[in-house]
């Protein structure tokens, strides 16, 4: 840590961890509802664990998003934050919207609109934490060195906290509802965010493999051109059935399509870095988290994306478990992923306490990773199942479900797998402080291996 | 791509390009706009009741675990096509009676079955919620769902 004010991510990544405990532990209460569906069917309905399960994921990645350019922002621009107190009360905002959230869905007060359903004090509250973290940020890049990643970085956040204005335009036509709603969704997991993403990726690839910055920043710009010109118009994938022209049906089967490039880019990228690195830096598990999460990236909204992207393949799949398998392991791949490898290369320098500690991280990794993957597959074969009997056959949905136990039990186990990783990933970064075994010394490291 | 492609033309790309896309992205949203409340919905007017019912519909959070044209939670039936499952998109009176029965009878309390919770909803609200699925019913979502299953 070369600056003082990088401390404040710490704070934000604390939060962000415990964000992240709730969220698959609400995520596993709502598999095993899949399974034994009378489980608290009247204490508290699977729509209010879905709503928890669901936010507290989308909170805490911002969370670990902010977090991420408070330890890296001060670094790329070689100077302080501009104001540490603002971060501090931004932090707490944010935390009180959240405790907020969860209490109101906790007592039934939400909106409707997925994903949105906090109620309206909170979406102003993140608005104006939103507001002090860009002009905390922008004031503090502005003064110092800009750089590619502080550029796309900072494009990204400013795109997606613009975008954050559609979560107040709801209108009563249910058309243009969805219309707009999805300007936040996609555009933000298929746009903006992947901004974010790749920032980070490039900052981890540059501190991790000691690749020349020039290298680094003009592969950063190619990728994030091709996300936005492949993803703005691929917004189109989400008009095809909700009431929109049929234009959407050709614009956005071509245009989505190429939104596995992006996603192939990064992994491609990653790995070249890698390759072309001389520097063996010793914190191998940032490096498996930044690996593994290109990778799981390409193939969770790359492959699994693409699989479903084209009109005719859609309008059969459309909302069917084969979403759900998608949603699950893009998120999982290209954000949280990535959070975790931020995380896991910038705590050890938070918290003092290099050399590192990798091998419980590193189990982690694969229980999480495996676990996702395995989720994954199950939810695959369930929906393609459900698609050929409900949408196929024309069976009640009801009597489809029904056949598909077997799948629902398989996705609990992977969730178990899941949960286990994720709190392992958990203890592995706020209790244990001493190597569990020797590192060892391969090559040298480079003197300014953070 | 290392001499032709340099850093600072490969910025001017994104940062180019990115503004044409959204650009391209403004006036189709604009056409898609009028497109929605001119032809696609255009079948059945907006009316207030229509508009409660999608507040109701909020309200309770239907969205997490159904789908509403093929979007929200995979828990339980798709609703944009249920006025034509149960045979009543042009009969207000008789969707109104048999989704008030519908919800009258939830939670079904069957074992092994998933459950729908019991909401407290007034019969004006009642009659917004049907009148609100008619209206998503009969928006022209060029001719999803491919069966009536949803
Ligand atoms: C990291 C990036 C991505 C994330 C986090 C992500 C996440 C999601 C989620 C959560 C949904 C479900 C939304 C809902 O209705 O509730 C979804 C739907 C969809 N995604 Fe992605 N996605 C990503 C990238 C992609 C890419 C690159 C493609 C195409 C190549 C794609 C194609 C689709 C399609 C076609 C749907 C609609 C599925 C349906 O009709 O039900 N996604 N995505
Ligand atoms: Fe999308």
């Amino acid at each position: 840590m070369k600056y003082q004010s990088q401390k404040v991510a710490l704070a934000y990544f604390l939060v962000a961890m415990g964000l992240f405990g709730i969220q698959v532990l609400g995520g596993l209460l709502a598999g095993w509802i899949y399974v034994s569906p009378n489980t608290l069917s009247t204490v508290l309905p699977f729509n209010i664990i879905r709503m928890i399960h669901t936010n507290a994921l989308i909170v805490w990645l911002l969370l670990g998003f902010f977090g991420a350019a408070y330890y890296l922002v001060p670094e790329e621009s070689e100077r302080e934050i501009w104001s540490v107190k603002l971060a501090y009360l931004q932090l707490a905002i944010l935390v009180i919207g959240t405790l907020g959230a969860v209490g109101s869905y906790l007592v039934g007060i939400h909106g409707g609109r997925e994903f949105l359903e906090q109620p309206l004090w909170v979406k102003f509250g993140i608005l104006v934490a939103a507001v002090i973290f860009l002009v905390n940020i922008s004031l503090t890049v502005l003064a110092g060195r800009k750089t590619a990643i502080t550029n796309v970085l900072l494009t990204g956040l400013w795109l997606l906290a613009l975008l954050w204005i559609f979560s107040f335009i709801n209108p009563d036509n249910l058309s243009l509802d969805k219309m707009y709603w999805w300007f936040i969704v996609h555009l933000w997991v298929e746009g903006t965010w992947e901004l974010v993403m790749a920032a980070i990726l490039a900052f981890l690839m540059l501190k991790l493999t000691g690749v020349d910055r020039e290298v680094i920043e003009k592969w950063l710009y190619v990728i994030v051109a091709t996300a936005l010109f492949s993803g703005i118009l691929g917004t189109g994938h989400h008009f095809y059935w909700i009431g929109l022209p049929s234009y959407w049906q050709w614009t956005g089967s071509i245009f989505s399509a190429f939104e596995v490039v992006p996603f192939f880019g990064m992994m491609s990228f990653a790995f070249i870095m890698v390759w072309k690195g001389r520097r063996n830096h010793p914190n191998k598990a940032a490096l498996l988290w930044a690996l593994g999460s290109a990778t799981v990236a390409f193939f969770g909204a790359g492959v699994w994306g693409f699989l479903h992207t084209f009109h005719g393949v859609n309008f059969y799949t459309h909302g069917t478990q084969i979403t759900a398998a998608h949603g699950h392991l893009s998120f999982y791949g290209a954000y949280v992923a990535m959070n975790l490898a931020i995380i896991t290369y910038a705590m050890p320098q938070l918290r003092q306490r290099a050399p590192y500690n990798q091998v419980m991280n590193m189990i982690s990794f694969w229980l999480m990773t495996g676990g996702m993957a395995f989720m994954t597959f199950v939810l695959t074969f369930a929906g393609t199942i459900q698609t050929h009997m409900q949408r196929v056959v024309g069976q009640n949905y009801m009597d489809v479900q029904d056949q598909l136990v077997l799948f629902y039990l398989m996705r609990f186990g992977a969730g178990i797998a899941v949960v286990l990783g994720a709190l392992l990933f958990i203890y592995s970064q706020l209790v244990v402080r001493r190597e569990l075994i020797a590192p060892a010394s391969s090559g040298p490291v480079a003197e300014d291996a953070a | 791509m290392a001499e032709i492609l340099t850093k600072s033309r490969a910025r001017n790309i994104f940062y180019g390009g990115s503004l044409f896309f959204v650009v391209v992205f403004i006036g189709l949203t604009i056409n898609s706009h009028r497109y929605v409340v001119n032809v696609s919905t255009a079948g059945m007017p907006l009316t207030p009741a229509v508009a409660l019912g999608k507040h109701v519909w909020e309200r309770h959070s239907c969205i997490n675990c159904h789908t509403l044209h093929g979007e929200g939670a995979y828990f339980a039936p798709e609703l944009g096509n249920v006025m034509t499952r149960w045979g009543v998109l042009d009969d207000p009176q008789t969707a109104y009676e048999v989704l008030d029965g519908w919800m009258a009878a939830q939670p079904s309390g069957i074992e092994g079955r998933r459950q729908m919770p019991h909401f407290t909803i007034t019969d004006e609200e009642m009659r917004g919620l049907a009148e609100f699925l008619r209206w998503a019913d009969q928006t022209d979502t060029q001719g999803w769902p491919p069966t009536d299953a949803g």
